[in-house]
């Protein structure tokens, strides 16, 4: 901001002192743009360390898993110099077998066993026990190998291997879609039994969809009682509608379990009032009935508050001009107030049904076997099986669906008319 | 046009009340008929009563006691849509969601017309108000003068009988309004309507009715053409409302017929005509209009009473000269004069004699 010495500016307007406008309009502007960075610098610092960076993290495991790779250097390099389909030979077993000595030295076997387990169930031992005697093997490293254990042999193992000896790898996502790579390389999906994840991604979408669905017809309602009650009235509705808020999220699903089980208060009251019989005793929770009822009461603040905010805004006038122009009060509702509550319609169905798609909790506590949803398959693999790389390809994939339903949303009503409160 | 309780009127008010909480009236027993063709106002402060009134006659509130008429018919218990009246709002109340095509389009979807007959009677609505390159703009790309036209054009599209107007130009500027005033007065002219005008601007309400209704405190005060309102106003409310007024607290000295005279509080004797006095020695406002104040004794008419007044402030407002004076004691007393020539210029304390006519001082009950 200080010099405005020699340089006559060039450009077509100038300060009285011959700087550039530009110029000094961006000097009279820095403080005050780097005091604004600077209250949101903690922010973004927060964000950056507790959520991007993380997250980036937690994702690039689902492409990116050196278990193996980086403990079987010698095999990698095997892999390398003989392309796919070429025979197994010795030099492949002497590689194996200096890979399996180092690993012993390390201790690193269990973890470039776990790797290989991913992709064939039960061959971690195989790692673990051919390690513990690879040093006092004798050549031919071949058939020491295949009378430890025939496995060495399976070319799936050696399949699963030279996939293994790069630590890139799409072998997760096409886990996550109920595909393998059969002995050909070639992509098949897996036997019937196994295929799960196709099957629970569908489930919690549709799920979703209708826990939305059912939310935004309990909300409306509501949302227009509270918009159009005097303010008192609203206010002890607007408490009501807010209490789940201020009740622990553990709690308010344990009493959905007190009221909904088979021997249960409903049940209980339903038999009592002779609507069922004792033996007729209605299975409410534990399968998907439970989860669609829990979550809907939980997810429902969040299709009011913004449609109520929107309703706010409506003024009666409309309703009124509508119906003294000849409609009646169906028709005004229904060409003149529903089109402009569209934006709190939009805002609560996409918040409703983004909480919904990662849900886990409430699925985990009430939803029994049919009732779960993709995030909890997620959370066994984080915490039970451990395989991250298909847990983190898992939540990519749901990342990128919610994102895909994002971006209908934008292009059907667009984003800019979304309105949150 | 003058104020019958039949049901002869093609809108009638007969002994309507309203109440909201059941425990006071806003509106107290209202009496009202409106001929066919005519331009009503219903005039007030906010609080008196005027647009539960209008709303009653669209139908969004319902008469708790009382029957309201239209065209001979009982609408007490006609929903709003079947009632076919045309209602023009404060805000506008046109559909953000639509163009403005489609917003004159609405009134003639719901009734069933078809496609050809709307287009045509669209058009020739939005002509009518000069906006017809408009049709295919949206609510809130236009001026708010625009869109008070095409709300008039959407009141009017599908040719109601009765239209309703709830200060419809409260939000605009005051040129724009007065553009506005002439142009609703040039349509109720040439398309016959019946107009039923609410507003709290008395300007508005001189310059378009045929009559006036002076709502306060839920009750009509006066019923009058704009003329009479305002050189003959009923009582002290009227007079105060309407226009700028002069009052004078006193006491009734002498009462004969046609005239009286009223001994003000510092003694002096002023002409006035009596208008709801009813007996001698009684407390009275007299109301005088500041442009019929005058200072030269010429002007008066011969034995007229002239009083006293000093002179405290003159503004030049171009036109006319507005005189702030005291008398009998109040400092707020307003004289205006016209700007002529030869016009004879006060100054700050001067002393002068004022009086008026006799039928412009007007005796009415002291509120």
């Amino acid at each position: 901001m200080t010099d405005a010495t020699t340089d006559l500016a060039t450009g077509p307007i100038t300060t009285n002192d011959g700087r550039p406008l530009k110029e000094a309009l961006a000097a009279s502007l820095a403080v005050r743009r780097r005091r604004a960075f600077l209250l949101v610098a903690p922010l973004f610092l927060f964000i950056l360390i507790s959520f991007i960076i993380p997250i980036g993290q937690m994702l690039g495991k689902s492409i990116y898993n050196d278990g193996f790779s980086s403990h079987a250097p010698a095999l990698a390099a095997w892999f390398d110099a003989h392309p796919a389909g070429s025979a197994i030979d010795e030099s492949a077993y002497v590689a194996l077998r200096d890979d399996l000595v180092a690993m012993k030295k390390d201790k690193t076997a269990g973890e470039a066993g776990t790797r290989i387990n991913y992709d064939i169930s039960g061959t971690r031992s195989l790692f673990t026990a051919a390690a513990r005697g690879a040093e006092k093997m004798q050549p031919p490293y071949m058939d020491a190998f295949l009378k430890l254990d025939k496995k060495w042999g399976d070319p799936n193992v050696w399949r699963a291997m030279r996939s293994a000896s790069s630590p890139f790898t799409m072998d997760f996502y096409l886990a996550a879609n109920d595909l393998k790579r059969n002995e050909d390389g070639k992509i098949v999906s897996v036997g019937e039994g196994q295929a799960v994840y196709k099957k629970l991604m569908l489930r919690t979408l549709v799920l979703s969809l209708e826990i939305t669905a059912i939310c935004l017809l309990i909300g409306f309602p509501i949302a227009h009682l509270l918009a159009t009650l005097p303010m008192r009235k609203a206010m002890l509705l607007m408490i009501f509608v807010l209490l789940p808020f201020w009740t622990s999220l553990l709690v308010r699903t344990t009493a959905w379990m007190v009221l909904l089980q088979q021997q249960g208060v409903l049940n209980d009251l339903m038999v009592w009032l002779g609507i069922i019989g004792d033996d007729g005793r209605v299975q409410m929770i534990y399968n998907q009935m439970g989860t669609i009822i829990a979550m809907t009461h939980i997810l429902l603040p969040f299709t009011i508050l913004p449609l109520y905010s929107v309703m706010k805004t409506i003024p009666p006038s409309y309703v009124r001009a509508a119906r003294s122009l000849g409609a009646t009060s169906w028709t005004a509702f229904r060409r003149v107030y529903v089109p402009q509550t569209l934006p709190g319609v939009g805002a609560g169905g996409l918040l409703v049904f983004i909480l919904a798609m990662g849900y886990y909790i409430t699925p985990a506590l009430v939803g029994g076997a049919d009732g779960q949803m993709i995030s909890n398959l997620i959370a066994f693999h984080m915490q039970k099986s451990l395989n991250w790389s298909l847990a983190a390809a898992l939540a990519a994939q749901l990342l990128a669906v919610v994102l895909i339903f994002f971006w209908i949303y934008d292009r059907l009503v667009g984003i800019d008319k979304m309105k949150l409160g | 046009m003058t104020a019958t309780t039949t049901d002869e009127g093609f809108v009638v008010f007969d002994h309507v009340q309203k109440s909201y909480d059941g425990e006071t009236l806003v509106v107290k027993d209202l009496n009202l008929s409106i001929a066919k063709g005519e331009f009503l106002t219903m005039l007030g402060p906010s609080g008196s009563g005027k647009t539960t009134c209008l709303m009653m006659l669209a139908g969004f509130e319902t008469a708790t006691n009382g029957r309201i008429l239209l065209d001979g018919t009982n609408i007490n218990e006609l929903p709003p849509h079947k009632r076919g009246i045309g209602m023009v709002f404060q805000n506008y109340a046109l559909f953000p969601h639509m163009t403005v095509a489609e917003n004159l389009s609405f009134p003639l979807e719901v009734r069933g017309m078809g496609k050809s007959e709307r287009e045509a009677k669209v058009m020739r609505a939005l002509d009518m108000v000069q906006m017809g390159k408009f049709a295919h703009r949206r609510p809130a790309q236009m001026s708010g003068g625009q869109q008070q036209r095409v709300a008039l054009a959407r009141a009017l599209v599908f040719d109601p009988a009765l239209v309703l107007m709830d200060e419809p130009l409260g939000a605009l500027d005051k040129q724009l309004r007065e553009h506005m005033q002439f142009e609703i007065k040039h349509l109720h002219d040439s398309l016959g309507l019946t107009v039923v005008y609410v507003t709290h601007d008395q300007g508005e309400a001189l310059t378009m009715s045929d009559r006036v209704a002076v709502f306060n405190d839920g009750r009509i005060q006066q019923l009058a053409p704009p003329d009479e309102l305002y050189e003959r106003p009923k009582n002290s409310f009227v007079a105060q409302f309407i226009g700028e007024n002069n009052k004078l607290p006193g006491i009734v000295e002498e009462l004969d017929g046609e005239k009286c005279l009223v001994r003000l509080a510092t003694g002096e004797i002023i002409d006035a005509t009596p208008v709801n006095i009813r007996h001698k020695g009684q407390e009275t406002l007299v109301s005088i209009r500041p442009e019929r104040v005058e200072f030269k004794p010429e002007m008066m008419p011969p034995g007229a009473h002239m009083i006293d007044a000093e002179v405290l402030e003159v503004i030049y407002m171009g036109d006319i000269f507005r005189t702030r004076m005291k008398v009998a004691g109040s400092t707020d007393f307003v004289m205006k004069s016209r700007n002529t020539i030869g016009q004879t210029k006060l100054h700050p304390g001067q002393h002068v004699k004022i009086g008026w006519h006799p039928a412009d001082a007007r005796a009415l009950d002291p509120m």
